[in-house]
């Protein structure tokens, strides 16, 4: 660094720039490289008004997407997650947890309920990738597993928009387990006969991957997410393959059959709604 | 088996077994009997070896879970069963060989095993892929659970996986639906199913043929979500804390009991399961049958409770969801 000096001066251009460009109301797009207005992207279900890159939409927008105004009922909110291990790792569970709930204002990786969609009672389950990556503890486990017995139960449909990077490390095995868990609570739901559909959002891997999201009647996926078993590093890691253009992106899972459909945000409530009338209605 | 290699922590052993070499040696040599100082570091070296292996850490069990002389599912199949029938393939890609299984008896007693394969040599290593299985794998396994199922007969797995094949092909061919499927319909399956953890427990890869009414662990056997390394270089940055994160990830059997995630630790041999092959056998035979003695009074309904209470409990956190 001490090449270049250490004058504070040097930086001086780039705050006339923030005078310009006031922070938090425009942004860059990653995928088109063009600047849009934010207020502008939120309104339209966070997708780039340029190019329709689909940005993470928030947890509390996805429930308003997928039910009717003001149906939605919390379920299984009162859990809380424990550091059943006493995890000791460079920064501890405990602290990991308080973080994410400060930053997010939610108090784990997954909201469950009850709602109607279009006039039609539904169980809705909305993962948060921004709260510790999705990633799936005992809670995020129960809260999955009871949304499906309870639906089971009450006859609803279960529509659920994942998201995750896999396992929670900080709870060892009992995260495992939870993938065990809600596929057998998915087991009864379909003797039941009753539909389920995953939503995969970007990015939904590992161990999430590897049970309840793709065990849907139909497996529908937003455009471009990242959808796979093990992460490309892992991957490039271990075989030395080159990857291909596109690897592990909705789109390469629809083209290999991996998955029924990619649906643009846009049409996913719409297209959601007239999935169940074709699974609900006898 | 070799008894070439050799763990870091059994070095105390090695060199007690290179004074005995010495002495032996020494006696032949000169002609005189020190049979009593023989005996005495032989002694020496089953108690050194027992107080090692009874205090293993959670990164020592791991070590020993790798051994390559441990015994694989197929050392366990023909020591301790009789007339295997071997079935092969998925009936779709191919015949997966890190999932290998088929019908055997265990003291008379009927079962469809199947099992996890490593290699000991590089051709046998190319064939079972170290053991990793990719999504054919899974789905034969599938197949001989619901031929099983088909025709009322129990199922062991033994599980010893690193984990499922991290590969483009796994990908292509969907290794994360293949191992969600097993998940679901393994609580579809109405005859008992016992697992026991042989070797690793890696992660999903291990839980694809993990569902049962029992999971045992072998006394040096790990099951964990995430691999100690791997552990170590994301929470830590450096794979140099693999220790640290086997302690933390608590992945030994008595940990499990601890979690409610297993039901029993079967015993091995001193010095572990590759010391003694036909011990560790037995002990697996009894575990086997005293757990399939217990299951085979149930109905085919209570089985099916028994498997979805099993794992509905597990997990832990505070409040109720009601």
């Amino acid at each position: 660094m001490a090449l270049f000096g250490s004058s504070k001066k040097n930086y001086s251009t780039i705050t006339v720039k923030k005078r310009d460009v006031p922070d938090g109301l425009w942004m860059k797009c990653p995928s088109c490289g063009e600047v849009v207005y934010k207020e502008e992207v939120a309104a339209n279900l966070e997708v780039c008004t340029k190019c329709n890159h689909h940005f993470t939409l928030p947890r509390q927008a996805r429930i308003d997407l997928l039910s009717d105004p003001g149906t939605f009922e919390e379920w299984a909110g009162n859990i809380k997650s424990v550091d059943a291990l006493g995890f000791t790792g460079m920064q501890s569970y405990v602290q990991k947890l308080e973080a994410n709930q400060s930053k997010s204002g939610w108090d784990d990786a997954v909201t469950v309920g009850g709602c109607k969609l279009n006039g039609r009672d539904i169980g809705l389950g909305v993962m948060d990738f921004s709260f510790l990556g999705a990633s799936m503890g005992s809670v995020v486990g129960e809260r999955i597993t009871y949304l499906i017995e309870r639906c089971t139960k009450e006859k609803r449909p279960v529509l659920l928009a994942c998201a995750s990077g896999g396992a929670r490390m900080y709870e060892g095995m009992l995260s495992l387990m939870q993938m065990a868990k809600t596929s057998a609570a998915l087991a009864r739901h379909a003797e039941a006969g009753l539909p389920y559909i995953p939503i995969l959002t970007h990015p939904t891997m590992a161990g999430v991957m590897a049970s309840f999201a793709t065990l849907g009647d139909l497996i529908v996926a937003e455009p471009e997410a990242l959808i796979g078993f093990a992460g490309a590093r892992v991957i490039k890691e271990t075989t030395q393959q080159d990857l291909p253009e596109g690897f592990q992106r909705s789109e390469f899972l629809q083209e290999h059959g991996l998955i029924d459909k990619v649906i643009p945000r846009s049409e996913l409530r719409e297209q959601m709604s007239l999935i169940l009338d074709y699974l609900c209605d006898k | 088996m070799s008894a070439q290699f050799s763990l870091p922590f059994e070095s105390p052993v090695h060199k007690l077994e290179s004074k005995l070499k010495e002495l032996e040696a020494f006696s032949q040599e000169q002609d005189i009997d020190v049979s009593h100082e023989i005996n005495n570091m032989k002694d020496k070296i089953e108690q050194t070896r027992n107080n090692i292996y009874a205090n293993l850490t959670a990164w020592q069990k791991v070590q020993v879970a790798r051994h390559p002389n441990r015994p694989y599912t197929m050392d366990y199949i023909e020591s301790m069963t009789t007339d295997f029938v071997e079935i092969h393939g998925d009936r779709i890609h191919r015949d997966d060989r890190a999932i290998v299984g088929g019908f055997a008896k265990i003291d008379g007693q009927k079962v469809m095993i199947i099992g996890s394969q490593k290699g000991r040599d590089t051709k046998s290593n190319v064939e079972t892929n170290f053991g990793c299985a990719h999504p054919e794998g899974y789905r034969k396994a599938l197949r001989m659970m619901k031929l099983a199922d088909k025709f009322n007969v129990p199922i062991v797995t033994l599980i010893d996986t690193k984990g499922a094949y991290a590969g483009l092909e796994s990908e292509e061919r969907h290794i994360a639906e293949a191992i969600a499927v097993n998940l679901r319909e393994c609580f579809n399956i109405k005859v008992p199913i016992i697992c026991v953890i042989i070797g690793e427990g890696g992660s999903g890869g291990a839980l694809g043929i993990g569902i049962g009414n029992r999971i045992l662990i072998m006394e040096h056997a790990y099951y964990s979500v995430i691999s100690p390394e791997g552990c170590a270089a994301i929470l830590w940055k450096d794979r140099a804390f693999s220790d640290q994160a086997a302690e933390a990830l608590k992945i030994t059997g008595k940990d499990l009991l601890k979690l409610k995630l297993a039901d029993e630790i079967i015993p091995e041999p001193q010095g572990g399961a590759h010391a003694d092959l036909q011990k560790a056998s037995e002990n697996l035979k009894l575990a086997i049958l005293k757990n399939l003695e217990e299951l085979n009074t149930m109905s085919a309904e209570e089985i099916l409770q028994d498997r979805y209470n099993k794992f509905r409990v597990m997990g832990e956190f505070e409040g109720s969801v009601e």
